[in-house]
């Protein structure tokens, strides 16, 4: 008889399917998996202790590099908990504008998530067309920030600055004829509005396409349905939020149950699982992308009908003008004051989360009256979810462990922090 | 909720905990409950498993070290023309003159998500023994975050079976996360090609200090506040 033994397996650091620097040391019996060590930490960079030793503005730039296929949700929750402290309310058009983004960063993550979800799983396709789907949705980025990813759009106070009233267009060229910039730019004549709105047209249709290559798929549905089970009693237990905690059927999220921005004046539906298995966590992302779209037209009508400013008055906090910095004294000060010295937060410790598309993302602040932050704590979800590795894949296959870092959507920028 | 109900709600937890409860205090609308480590199993699982309260989840666990807690570098009543130059290099003050608690909490935040509500514990470490109860056996989901924690900090969990680094390199030594360490850290990595491998030195950097910190005590801010709150 052949002598089976148990061996371990080191999956990563570097490896296509371990989306980013995750090592695993896997025990394994022959192809069954006895247990998993997940290492982390290798793409560390002390991220909150960087920003204690800065003042609040200039640590938004690094919320975008913890999570970074959804930028601006990170930079969302660090300005609203600056923003209960200090007691400020940014303006109803602001307001908008975050959620408009908010979502617009959902849908950038969810495709994301389902080309490299299928990718690992052997659907090349999606790949592709999910890239297809978010360089418009790059380019909406980049006409209202100047960075198509790393944006450092929300302030305190509200938004940077408002929405541009006319996108870049392509030209014609040596490389690219007349008729191929005119089909890049259909679409591009408006405003930002215009554009995402006819986004928002196309997009359902393209989620059908995707839906026509993987919901009744065959392949798909053998390696995900049954995959990675979470009741939702363990899911409580092991702190999962967001698409891994309404997989497992359980209906929450903060954009219904504690609203912030404007979400309480959207319709919009939550979409739940029913077995808590992999397959159902992509038909939860894959319906929140609908529901994303939704909210964003619902804020593109808003947006079109009122007008407004876009960061709150207080100098003390959002920078005056650039032509009013170069006319008034008064103005000049504060501009130079913001910019050297930044603001003192009232002492105090504040926790504030945005239903990110991992999950819950939460910042933790704690303020001694300075113009620093004294303790940043960055509640990540896909840390807790990566916690549960262990658990969830014991007594699977090899190659389902790449399904299930692929349902978790993990990143590593923000499990490392 | 609202501030009268945040009240309300606050006054009905301290009748409920009695003596277990330290102490309990209302910041931002958001309930901070403080804890004895003696105490915090207890605590843990009557907020988990009491009908009122519910907290199934724990969202977040933290350390916090309160060190340099209410310390400037720059006081800015006394301030002249050369005080830019003091803040470049930090200048270590007595701690305890300021803070006056234990120097370590950790802190932890629930979420129960049958009454839709958020709470704050906070539980000061024992500087003797650095050495808190684990509360895995109330929130398995705690097994990671404690790791953070010792990681960081060196906060030592007591009766977690498993408490490993989890951030930091391979044979790091050192707490990074506590106050007294320095921003820059104290070794830094290069490969070596004559020995073919990578080697550690001491930092070559120096640390510095490009925006000091201040607190401001002067009544323009004090004013401001009021208009924003308002």
């Amino acid at each position: 008889m052949t002598d089976i033994r148990n061996y371990t397996m080191n999956f990563g650091p570097v490896h296509p399917a371990a989306h980013g620097v995750l090592r695993l040391i896997l025990e394994m019996d022959g192809e069954v998996i006895e247990r998993a060590d997940p290492h982390i930490g290798l793409l560390h960079r002390a991220t909150e202790k960087l920003a204690e030793s800065k003042p609040y503005n200039q640590s938004i730039g690094y919320m975008d590099r913890l999570d970074y296929v959804s930028m601006m949700c990170n930079e969302h929750a660090y300005v609203l908990a600056i923003e209960k402290l200090l007691g400020i309310t940014p303006p109803k058009r602001a307001q908008y504008i975050r959620v408009l983004f908010s979502e617009v960063t959902r849908i950038l993550n969810h495709l994301l998530w389902l080309g490299a979800h299928g990718l690992d799983i052997g659907a090349m396709t999606m790949f592709l067309y999910c890239f297809r789907d978010r360089e418009p949705l790059m380019d909406a980025y980049e006409a209202v920030s100047g960075a198509r990813m790393h944006a450092t759009y929300f302030r305190p106070g509200g938004v940077y600055r408002d929405l541009p009233e006319e996108m870049p267009q392509y030209q014609s060229s040596k490389w690219r004829s007349k008729e191929s910039a005119d089909e890049l730019n259909k679409g591009r004549e408006g405003s930002l509005l215009d554009f995402l709105w006819h986004f928002s047209e196309t997009f359902p249709e393209h989620v059908d396409d995707y839906e026509t290559l993987l919901t009744e798929n065959r392949i798909w549905k053998q390696r995900t349905v049954g995959i990675g089970v979470v009741s939702p009693e363990r899911a409580f237990q092991l702190g999962f939020t967001g698409p891994m905690l309404r997989g497992s059927g359980v209906a929450w999220d903060l954009r219904k149950t504690q609203p912030y921005e404007v979400y309480d004046e959207l319709d919009f539906d939550i979409p739940i699982g029913k077995n808590g298995d992999c397959y159902d966590r992509y038909l939860v992302r894959v319906e929140e992308m609908r529901q994303s779209n939704k909210i964003i037209r619902q804020c593109i009508e808003w947006l079109k009908k009122n007008p407004g400013p876009v960061m709150v008055k207080d100098f003390k906090v959002a920078p005056p003008s650039r032509e009013q910095m170069k006319e008034e004294m008064e103005a000049l000060i504060h501009h130079f004051k913001l910019f050297t010295e930044g603001y003192c937060v009232p002492e105090g410790e504040v926790y504030a989360a945005v239903e990110h598309p991992k999950g819950e993302f939460g910042i933790y602040l704690v303020s001694d009256g300075a113009n620093k932050p004294y303790r940043v704590k960055i509640r990540a979800p896909g840390f807790a979810h990566l916690a549960a590795m262990d658990e969830i894949i014991r007594g699977h296959m090899l190659a389902d462990v790449v399904a299930v870092i692929g349902t978790m959507d993990i990143v590593f920028g923000e499990i490392d922090r | 909720m609202t501030t009268n109900e945040v009240e309300a709600w606050l006054s009905t937890l301290k009748q409920s905990f009695g003596d277990l409860i330290a102490n309990a205090q209302l910041s931002v609308n958001e309930v901070t409950l403080e804890v004895e480590e003696s105490n915090l199993l207890v605590v843990a699982r009557k907020l988990r498993d009491d009908d009122d309260l519910h907290f199934e989840q724990l969202i977040d666990l933290c350390g916090v070290d309160y060190l340099y807690y209410g310390q400037s570098d720059w006081e800015t009543e006394s301030a002249s023309g050369n005080g830019f130059s003091r803040a470049v290099e930090s200048q270590p003050t007595d701690p305890e003159t300021i803070w006056g608690k234990p120097r370590f909490a950790v802190v932890y935040h629930l979420l129960s998500i049958t009454n839709n509500k958020r709470l704050r514990i906070r539980c000061f470490v024992p500087e003797k023994t650095m050495m808190i109860p684990s509360v895995v056996s109330v929130w398995s989901g705690a097994n990671w975050y404690e790791r953070e924690a010792f990681d960081l900090f060196g906060i030592r969990f007591s009766e977690h079976d498993d408490l490993r680094r989890l951030l930091t390199d391979y044979g790091f030594s050192g707490h990074p996360f506590r106050k007294d360490f320095p921003l820059i850290g104290k070794v830094e990595i290069r490969y070596d090609a004559t020995e073919k491998q990578c080697v550690y030195e001491p930092v070559s950097i120096e640390p510095r200090t490009l925006v000091p910190r201040v607190i401001r005590h002067d009544a323009r801010y004090h004013h401001d506040e009021e208009d924003s709150v308002s």
